[in-house]
């Protein structure tokens, strides 16, 4: 078990011939992703890393049945292509693409919530459950397939989350970077909602930053809803208010947002914080030798 | 990105806001002119810079004369405005407004930004205008209205109505409010606004409302779909190595301690720079170098490290993903050759190829601590900075 991808899922890759894209999609399908065709609108009809190329959802929905679609379009065409995702009856999408305008995501969100489609990112490293499917950027090597769930805000910091559960033998069963823009398809409520119910997550990893209340938010679900240990980093304890630190959604403002008020509500709620980057995979060890 | 006061006015007036009228001058035997032209006997000068507070800080003066209005001129363009939003160096002021004196019978506040929790623009108005508005909002928060706007729906009159109660406006006032909404959240839309404070909003001796101010922000992501305000941008306005930084994709923000930082992703960087600071030490600065941290990426920012003169060492933490860490060592390499590096150095490859990577550091002339561990590296470099 894992959560939102396995083997047996259906991969469309949208912007399919583009660089990233190309990069991308073939170390996922040298993992072991389903990916079932691709699309770049004017290319249709072409073979792209031995996968049919599309011009429309559409056709793709109509000729390989994808369940799930990757996006590596360009920023301006991102609405587009997740709109045109969810409105052909895909289930799970997962925009890697950075720098989505904030009102673009306000319409997209409104719209993937009433069609009842799951949207990873944007502006995020994607998903991968090791041993399975690989729906992204992250690095494959560092995953080994295991107990722990993770969810980030941040890519690189996500695989400093890997390695170190990788590293004490715990491994993972699904990772999920949510991205760092302040309006992101999915919380981490919604993944934690998954990882709860998904049998082979032992303990759960919750990465978060400055900016925005999803961290607090987080928190308190966790303590109504969650029963699985949940250890947590916060990124920018040493960030200066007004700032902002890379991701658009990571900036402290008007005093809110800071690390130190995400800390203690996390810790009020039962969360086991982990004190410095460095120590996350000793956290977990620590919290499940306990239970 | 930030627009001046009188660029954010310029919007207001093209969405048939109340906005006084006004000149912009850069050289202060210009405001002879610019008085003329604005009309009237008394005129508000005010220096464009991108912060608040500048009315407390000398920055903003009302005066009865032109040869008033160029004293004030002479005396601020090209010299820098400290207030209480700016760092100590203050912001450059390279342009005045001069504008017609405005009566003011009632002070207002209104603004807008994106919510993340209700996922829709949030005007916020109160009857407290002319302050700052947090403390209001600690100390009275029932002065103060949180109205959601559905960007596809655009403001109703209904949420005007609201909101000029908690203002306290009268029924003609009222009718002046619901136009001026539905006008802000076009404009908010529209120009992919991130942020619009108007501080405040005022009501005149003729029971008019006014806009006294205008603070705009637009959302960076969608300054390509924006060209008539991308080319408002002021660059004198930045910290010059972040506005360096970012003519070259990197993502840079000065800090005070002395250890500078070069990472791969926002979070990551971050991370790093606690880290640092975990073990005792005090970070320099923020800096991501991408995910596609390229040779001449890694030379750049190298470059507006070093420039900082504090910054007695470098720690360069990469966490090799799409990128391979032997490239990274190599981009180490002929920085630090191009660059002239005379400061020690610590390197942590983490991930792809780091091992390699790690064997290429270790053929350098000069002394890079190659330290495979982030706890261990960051440990090291914060005592090299000692």
């Amino acid at each position: 078990m894992s959560i939102l991808v396995d083997k047996e899922t259906r991969v469309v890759v949208q912007g399919f011939t583009g660089s990233q894209a190309t990069l991308h999609s073939e170390q996922a399908i040298e993992y072991g992703t389903n990916i079932v065709g691709g699309i770049t609108p004017g290319k249709g009809g072409q073979t792209h890393l031995g996968k049919p190329v599309f011009d429309t959802m559409e056709e793709a929905k109509k000729s390989v049945n994808p369940n799930a679609s990757l996006i590596f379009v360009p920023a301006p065409f991102c609405k587009d292509s997740i709109l045109e995702a969810a409105e052909s009856g895909i289930e799970l999408i997962i925009c890697i693409t950075e720098g989505v305008p904030t009102l673009d995501m306000l319409d997209v969100k409104k719209r993937v919530d009433e069609l009842g489609v799951t949207l990873i990112g944007p502006n995020c490293p994607g998903l991968i459950t090791p041993g399975e499917a690989k729906l992204g950027i992250m690095p494959a090597n560092i995953h080994v397939p295991g107990s722990v769930g993770i969810i980030s805000r941040s890519g690189t910091l996500t695989y400093e989350a890997v390695k170190q559960t990788t590293d004490i033998g715990l491994g993972q069963s699904s990772c999920v970077g949510i991205g760092g823009d302040p309006i992101p398809g999915s919380s981490f409520i919604d993944i934690l909602k998954l990882f709860q119910e998904d049998p082979q997550t032992e303990a759960i990893v919750m990465v978060g930053e400055i900016g925005g209340t999803a961290e607090e938010d987080a928190a308190e679900y966790i303590k109504q809803n969650i029963t699985k240990p949940v250890v947590s980093y916060i990124a920018g304890q040493t960030a200066p208010e007004g700032k902002r630190m890379g991701h658009a959604g990571a900036i402290i403002a008007g005093g809110k947002g800071t690390a130190a008020d995400k800390i203690k509500k996390l810790k009020e709620c039962g969360v086991h914080v982990a004190d410095s980057l460095v120590d996350i995979g000793s956290k977990v060890s620590e919290v499940l030798s306990k239970n | 990105m930030n627009l001046h006061e009188f660029q954010g006015k310029a919007l207001f007036a093209k969405y048939d806001l109340p906005v006084s009228n006004g000149k912009v001058i850069y050289e202060a035997e210009d405001a002879l002119k610019a008085c003329r032209d604005v009309g009237g006997s008394k005129w508000v000068v005010k220096a464009q810079v991108h912060a608040g507070g500048r009315g407390k800080s000398g920055g903003v003066k009302l005066v009865d004369s032109p040869d008033d209005a160029i004293e004030f001129a002479k005396s601020w363009l090209g010299k820098r405005l400290i207030t209480y939003q700016t760092d100590s160096n203050g912001q450059l002021v390279n342009s005045i407004l001069i504008e017609e004196c405005t009566d003011i019978a009632k002070e207002l506040y209104l603004s807008a930004v994106i919510d993340r929790d209700s996922q829709r623009v949030v005007f916020i108005g109160s009857s407290e205008g002319g302050v700052n508005i947090e403390e209001v909002a600690k100390k009275t928060p029932e002065k103060i209205i949180y109205e959601a706007i559905d960007p596809l729906c655009g403001a109703q009159p209904f949420q005007a109505r609201k909101i000029s109660k908690v203002l306290g406006l009268n029924a003609e006032q009222t009718k002046q409010f619901t136009p001026m909404l539905k006008n802000l959240m076009k404009l908010f839309v529209e120009k992919d606004l991130s942020l619009l404070e108007i501080n405040p909003l005022v009501i005149t001796n003729g029971g008019n409302l006014h806009c006294l101010d205008a603070k705009v922000n637009i959302d960076s992501n969608a300054i390509f779909r924006q060209p008539e305000i991308a080319e408002m941008h002021d660059a004198s306005q930045e910290d010059p190595r972040e506005a360096e930084a970012a003519k070259n994709d990197l993502s840079y923000v000065s800090l005070d301690g002395n250890i500078g930082c070069m990472v791969n992703g926002a979070g990551l960087a971050m991370g790093t720079m606690d880290t640092i600071k975990f073990f005792g030490g005090n970070p320099a600065n923020f800096l991501d170098v991408g995910g596609t941290a390229t040779q001449e990426r890694v030379s750049k920012a190298f470059k507006i490290i070093l420039d900082d003169p504090e910054v007695k060492v470098v720690l360069v933490n990469i966490f090799g993903g799409i990128v391979r860490c032997d490239l990274i060592a190599e981009g180490v390499l002929a920085a630090i050759e191009e660059v002239g590096v005379e400061i020690p150095v610590v390197v942590r490859l983490e991930g792809n190829n780091s091992d390699i990577g790690s064997e290429i550091l270790s053929r350098a002339e000069i002394k890079i601590e190659s330290i495979n561990n982030l706890a261990d590296a960051a440990k090291k470099a914060v005592e090299l900075a000692k």
